[in-house]
């Protein structure tokens, strides 16, 4: 048995842990050794890798190796949960330069002997590493506020763009046809770099899980087309599977928004939204009857001291303030009480798909009191209180009948259906989309007005001297 | 580069493909965080392709550009790895607790 021999056979091992590591994945419980078995995968791909007899020299692996394990293992200790859309777009960042770069090399060294075909991968490569690279550092950015969150735009946005991607496209096609012109090439992967940035530019914050979720794949399917440029099959199944999982993702993120793909790239939201939706609300209130109503703390821990069963709707601004454990905190009293806990997970809750999940978790909720929207909202009607903490659009019913609303068509959690509903809000301001909520002024709605972490806290406080032990 | 091996890896990609949506669809959304940087720790495969570019020994521009590749792709092997665990490390079922 050759060493080329025992690199297959690693490889194909590889292969089946990747797939029975997230395979995994489909439970809580077997996550885990689901993951162990993907790393063995990784660690056996990468040691077969190292025998083989095309490499002659160590040093650039083992110094690449040592720094990427370092910074890799720094971001994994010191990332806060609420950072993980952050990191996670940093990561993808990552992933696309590496295969950017190995294109880059491949080319360099390479040049025109490399054939139509294997151009043709390379080219691919390095168009979404490129695009993904510096697509993912926007995202990075705007996450991690080092720019503004809201849309960039400006007149011909979408011409610029859509041009500047035929051009990409356009100059893959002609290097296949003549892999000699390495000038495209380079001139290519600068476009890439640039398209990247122009793409993110006009995408909103709240925006991101789609954005994410699909950089996520073009991620992959960058590592993918490096299995097709270097021969490799590992790097074919590896990334296509990263890819399915992006694509997968993505679509459901723009379900859960009511959008397509297309709009969320080139639709610019938040700024669209704005003047349409402003109308429904005060329009509401004028009619008469309907106004907001004001609770103080010791009138809300009243309707929960009452309340059998209690849904807990949380929202990103629960997240942003820190929340979560005041909350968990309050919901462990009322469950010493008796009282039925659920939270309703709406997928956009977060900035990345499932991000409320993890922050919950995190806040020692237990996993099997976190219900996702398609189960939870046959529920309302029976809860007796709904407590809504830092979501907005989410939950309101405009989605449901208005057909003016923006988010109209949109699936929403039903919370208004909820026998009472409180709803904790810094203030009446529109959420991130900039539109009324008819859920504020229905006459079982109550507002506790307040900074979500202090109010969460001073209801856990409340709730003590209420439950004698 | 032959025709036999490109239709082989066609038929890869495309077996992945499918592999990927009917596994990734059996995740629950409660599990997609994880799933993601699960996903992207695999991804990071691409280690594989800059450790041959890293270590061939053909330029020293290939190398410099192996190295960085490797230095990227191996933060994502580590840190999605680590930070997967991490996350699927907090979550717990109820009765576990009490």
């Amino acid at each position: 048995m050759t060493a080329e021999h025992i690199i297959q056979i690693c490889y194909l091992v590889s292969s089946v842990m990747f797939i029975l590591g997230l395979r995994g994945l489909n439970h809580p419980d077997t996550a885990r050794r689901g993951m162990f078995m993907a790393e063995i995968g990784m660690a056996l791909a990468i040691i077969g890798t190292l025998l083989d007899h095309e490499i002659i020299r160590y040093d650039w692996i083992i110094a690449g190796m040592i720094v990427g394990s370092l910074a890799g293992a720094a971001i994994a200790i010191w990332t806060p949960m609420t950072h993980m859309p952050q990191r996670t777009a940093l990561s993808h960042a990552f992933g696309a330069l590496a295969a950017t770069l190995v294109g880059v090399a491949e080319f360099y060294t390479h040049g025109a002997e490399l054939g139509s075909v294997k151009t043709a991968a390379i080219g691919l490569e390095v168009m979404l590493g490129s695009l993904t690279f510096t697509g993912s550092m926007m995202a990075f950015s705007k996450l991690q506020e080092l720019m503004r969150g809201t849309p960039i735009t400006y007149p011909g946005q979408n011409v610029t763009n859509i041009g500047l991607l035929a051009a990409i496209v356009g100059m893959t096609v002609y290097l296949v046809i003549n892999p000699a012109a390495s000038a495209v090439f380079y001139v290519m992967v600068g476009l890439g770099f640039l398209f990247g940035i122009l793409l993110v530019l006009p995408i909103g914050a709240a925006d991101m899980p789609v954005v994410i979720a699909l950089l996520n794949s073009y991620a992959g399917l960058a590592a993918s087309a490096t299995g097709f440029a270097l021969s490799n099959k590992i790097l074919i199944i590896a990334g296509t599977l990263d890819g399915a999982s992006g694509l997968i993702l993505s679509i459901l993120m723009c379900k859960a928004m009511n959008r397509s793909i297309l709009n969320v790239l080139f639709g610019a939201f938040g700024q669209v939204a704005a003047p349409s939706g402003a109308a429904a609300a005060p329009a509401a209130a004028a009619d008469g009857k309907l106004t907001v109503k004001q609770v103080t703390i010791e009138q809300a821990v009243e309707l929960f001291k009452n309340a059998k069963s209690v849904i807990i709707v949380p929202g990103y601004g629960m997240a942003a303030a820190q929340a979560q454990h005041g909350v968990r905190e309050f919901a462990d009293l009322l469950k010493t009480r008796g009282t039925t806990i659920k939270y309703a997970i709406h997928p956009v809750a977060g900035r990345m798909p499932g991000h409320m999940n993890v922050l919950l978790a995190e806040a020692n909720v237990p996993y099997d009191e976190l219900v996702d929207m398609d189960d939870i909202n046959p529920e309302f009607p029976h809860a007796d209180v709904a407590l809504v903490m830092g979501a907005n659009d989410v939950t309101n019913p405009a989605a449901r009948h208005n057909q003016k609303s923006p988010i109209y068509g949109m699936p929403i959690l039903d919370v208004d259906k909820a026998k009472t509903v409180i709803v904790c809000k810094r203030s009446m301001n529109p959420g991130f989309a900039g539109i009324d909520n008819e859920l504020y002024v229905q006459p079982h709605a109550y507002m506790l007005f307040g900074d979500a972490k202090s109010t969460a806290q001073k209801l856990a406080d409340a709730m003590k001297q209420a439950v004698p032990v | 580069m032959d025709f036999t091996w490109v239709m082989m890896a066609l038929n890869i990609f495309m077996l992945a493909a499918f592999v990927g949506y009917y596994v990734i669809t059996k995740v629950p959304p409660l599990l997609h965080t994880p799933l993601m940087s699960a996903t992207n720790a695999i991804s990071a495969i691409s280690v594989v392709g800059a450790i041959m570019v890293a270590g061939a020994g053909k330029n020293q521009v290939s190398e410099i550009l192996g190295f960085v590749a490797v230095a990227s792709a191996m933060t994502n092997v580590i840190g999605g790895f680590m930070i997967t665990d991490r996350m699927l490390k907090m979550f717990k079922k109820g009765s576990d607790k009490k």
